[in-house]
């Protein structure tokens, strides 16, 4: 097999989702439209053995951004592309053929699996549907319950999803997306409904079917400490729109966005003192979004720019590829104080 | 000074009756004690809420208390035992002693009424005789409590974010001055940010009401952070008991420093992470001997056959820790 590690597999330009909010009271007898801005302009690239992190408060648009990848949904606007190609579902088989590359795990395994049929359905419905089977499908079967680690498989093929727990269950749905021998692994928050001790579990898995597999992983989650854990890259979202993104040590040791500071401020950390000082507030409204950078109504940096221009990429310069979505960051603006996280670090 | 608050003296919960029954929660011995937060922190299905459901009379059934006490200390009236209560005396025990902040928080807030009604009922039922602008006057001021303006008064649930009906929960806790609150999973519902603000509240308002808080949550890292002692449970037991520090730098209990590995750090070096090998145990089957041992690193003979007693290890710096593993021999 040549090493194909880097290529691009998946691509999204300027992908934009806005869901119609139904109209009520005297708007019926207007023309005007709101919407939900749930996505907006993100662009992000998914390689070849390597891990995307999105990271994000609820709300923040991050699973949204999953179904648009799974074609679960159509973008108000933007591109998708699938090795270059500008991808295109209209139809069932052009369809079948996105979702034979392109897999997604979802966050509830408790609900994603059928509780009236066993293992043996799940795996070998996905293995048929996408011709995995290689003549042999006991032995295909086989092959993809070793492959998440659910061993001897004698011991799992016959089971309902209610006799296995919530990490197997898990399991079965990574292997049930393996089924269909996919080039990008699309997994929204595949561990956050699972206990504590056996979530690392999952997680070194999925790092471990990455590298074996060559897969593209985009891993979306709210915890941004297992971003820095799992992931090679990281975005954040907020509000609907990627704030930062970069090499994932760079963007969780040396945030650089006002939104990615706090995040990590908020996070658990029991090597720090309790802090006082808190910034207040809630994500805004995405039916009428802030003008200008979204987090401008909670941002400590506040400056008049941040309320009516939205701030492009901006590159912050300490390793490549680390940009934030800030006018901090712009030319002319005086530096921010190194913000107490980073020497919290030392 | 501390004083016990409330003693939990070998309780036994148990799912069904006879031969049938689940024991999730087993022989469990617990102080909370006047004015501190105790962290209970333990898997799904390990018993921590049904710990708090039991000692508070509030199973549902087929969950029966199967055994053991529950000694409240009323600064008034003398300890008694809330176990023994009947109907009418646990009715008046129940919010104005303790309240419970439920896991859930956006789901247990009754969608069809007001919040300024859902919080002045409480304080009816309990005081029936006060007027009601007092009562409304009260509500209003628990809302500032917690950081809510009082014109939401006239809000429906749903007009409310996540974080403020969490809010509302809290207030609504608190509203008789309770001596306990008991928080089951309160925060898991909310993102981080949200988390901490009320966390960090909360904190606040304990310095100034002086209540102790059982709190309840899987999340080990952040009872690190804000609770003055942990207890953790596994199987229906407490394996360990500490203060939040010692847990943190010091655990005895290869259960305690499993869950302690099973969260990766945000900073420092960057580590190579396990997790625990295995699942939680099925409490219809419990393994024989020590319900860890089959995913513990460091199991010998003893612990398959003899379930470990909870008590004061031998080992340096504790007399006000607890745990419950051969490999700590009991003083």
């Amino acid at each position: 097999m040549t090493d194909k590690t880097g290529e691009v597999v998946l691509e999204v330009d300027g992908l934009s989702k806005h869901f119609p909010v139904r109209r009520k009271g005297r708007e019926l007898l207007t023309r005007k439209a709101r919407s939900v801005h749930a996505v907006d302009d993100v662009s992000l690239t998914l390689r070849r053995g390597r891990v995307t992190a999105m990271v994000g408060e609820s709300g923040s648009g991050k699973s949204t951004v999953a179904r648009l990848l799974a074609q679960l949904h159509k973008p108000t606007s933007g591109e998708i592309r699938l090795h270059g190609k500008p991808v295109d579902t209209r139809g069932g088989r052009r369809f079948r053929s996105y979702v034979r590359q392109v897999q997604m795990i979802f966050q509830d395994p408790f609900g994603s699996l059928n509780p009236v049929h066993t293992v043996r359905y799940h795996l070998s419905r996905s293995l048929r549907i996408h011709g995995n089977t290689g003549g042999n499908l006991e032995e295909a079967l086989r092959e993809l319950l070793t492959r998440v680690q659910l061993t001897p498989p004698e011991r799992y093929i016959d089971k309902f999803p209610h006799e296995l727990s919530g990490g197997q269950r898990q399991r079965v749905a990574i292997a049930r997306a393996l089924g269909a021998n996919p080039e990008a692994l699309l997994a929204d928050e595949p561990v956050s409904m699972l206990d504590v001790s056996i979530r690392l579990g999952v997680l070194n898995l999925l790092r471990d079917l990455k590298e074996r597999l060559n897969l593209a992983i985009l891993y979306i989650t709210h915890d941004i400490a297992s971003a820095r854990y799992f992931a090679d890259e990281t975005l954040v979202m907020y509000a609907g729109r990627v704030v930062e993104g970069g090499d994932s040590e760079t963007v969780t040791q040396n945030p650089a966005h006002p939104y990615t500071q706090l995040l990590i401020d908020s996070a658990p950390d029991p090597d720090r003192p309790a802090r006082a000082d808190e910034v207040g507030g809630e994500p805004p409204s995405l039916i009428r979004p802030p003008a200008g950078c979204r987090f401008n109504p909670r941002c400590p940096h506040v400056m008049e720019r941040c309320k009516t221009d939205l701030p492009p990429r901006l590159e912050i310069g300490d390793t490549p590829g680390h940009w934030a979505a800030c006018w901090l960051y712009a030319e002319g603006v005086a530096k921010p104080a190194p913000v107490a996280t980073g020497e919290a670090a030392g | 000074m501390i004083e016990p608050l409330i003693e939990i003296k070998s309780l036994n919960v148990d799912y069904g009756l006879g031969d049938e029954a689940v024991h999730a929660v087993r022989d469990v011995t617990l102080t909370l004690h006047r004015g501190e937060v105790l962290g209970l922190a333990g898997e799904s299905g390990s018993g921590k809420s049904t710990l708090a459901y039991g000692m508070t009379r509030l199973l549902p059934p087929p969950g029966v208390v199967a055994g053991g006490e529950v000694i409240y200390h009323d600064p008034e009236r003398g300890p008694y035992d809330v176990l023994s209560l009947t109907n009418s005396e646990l009715r008046e025990f129940r919010w104005a002693e303790t309240s419970i902040v439920f896991q859930g928080a956006m789901n247990s807030l009754n969608p069809v009424h007001r919040i300024g009604s859902q919080l002045t009922d409480a304080i009816k039922a309990h005081d029936p005789r006060g007027s009601r602008q007092a009562r409304e006057a009260r509500a209003r001021e628990l809302l500032n409590l917690v950081g809510i303006p009082g014109d939401r008064m006239e809000s429906y649930p749903h007009q409310l974010s996540g974080g403020m009906r969490q809010r509302v929960m809290i207030g609504m806790a608190l509203a008789l001055e309770p001596k306990v609150v008991i928080m089951d999973e309160p925060t898991t519902a909310l993102d981080v940010v949200m988390q901490r603000q009320i966390l960090g509240e909360l904190v606040q308002l304990r310095e100034r009401l002086g209540f102790s808080v059982l709190f309840i949550t899987h999340d080990l890292s952040l009872l690190v952070e804000f609770s003055d002692r942990i207890a953790i449970m596994y199987g229906g037991r407490i394996v360990e008991q500490a203060p939040a520090k010692q847990i943190y730098t010091d655990s005895l209990h290869p259960y305690s420093a499993g869950l302690l590995g099973s969260f990766p750090a945000l900073r420092g070096p960057k580590r190579e992470l396990t997790g625990i090998p295995g699942s939680p145990p099925d409490l219809r089957a419990m393994p024989t001997g020590c319900a860890f041992h089959p995913r513990c690193p460091k199991s010998f003979e003893p612990c398959a056959q003899e379930i470990p007693v909870l008590g004061v290890p031998d080992a340096p710096g504790g007399s006000d820790r607890t745990v419950a593993c051969w490999l700590h021999p009991v003083r």
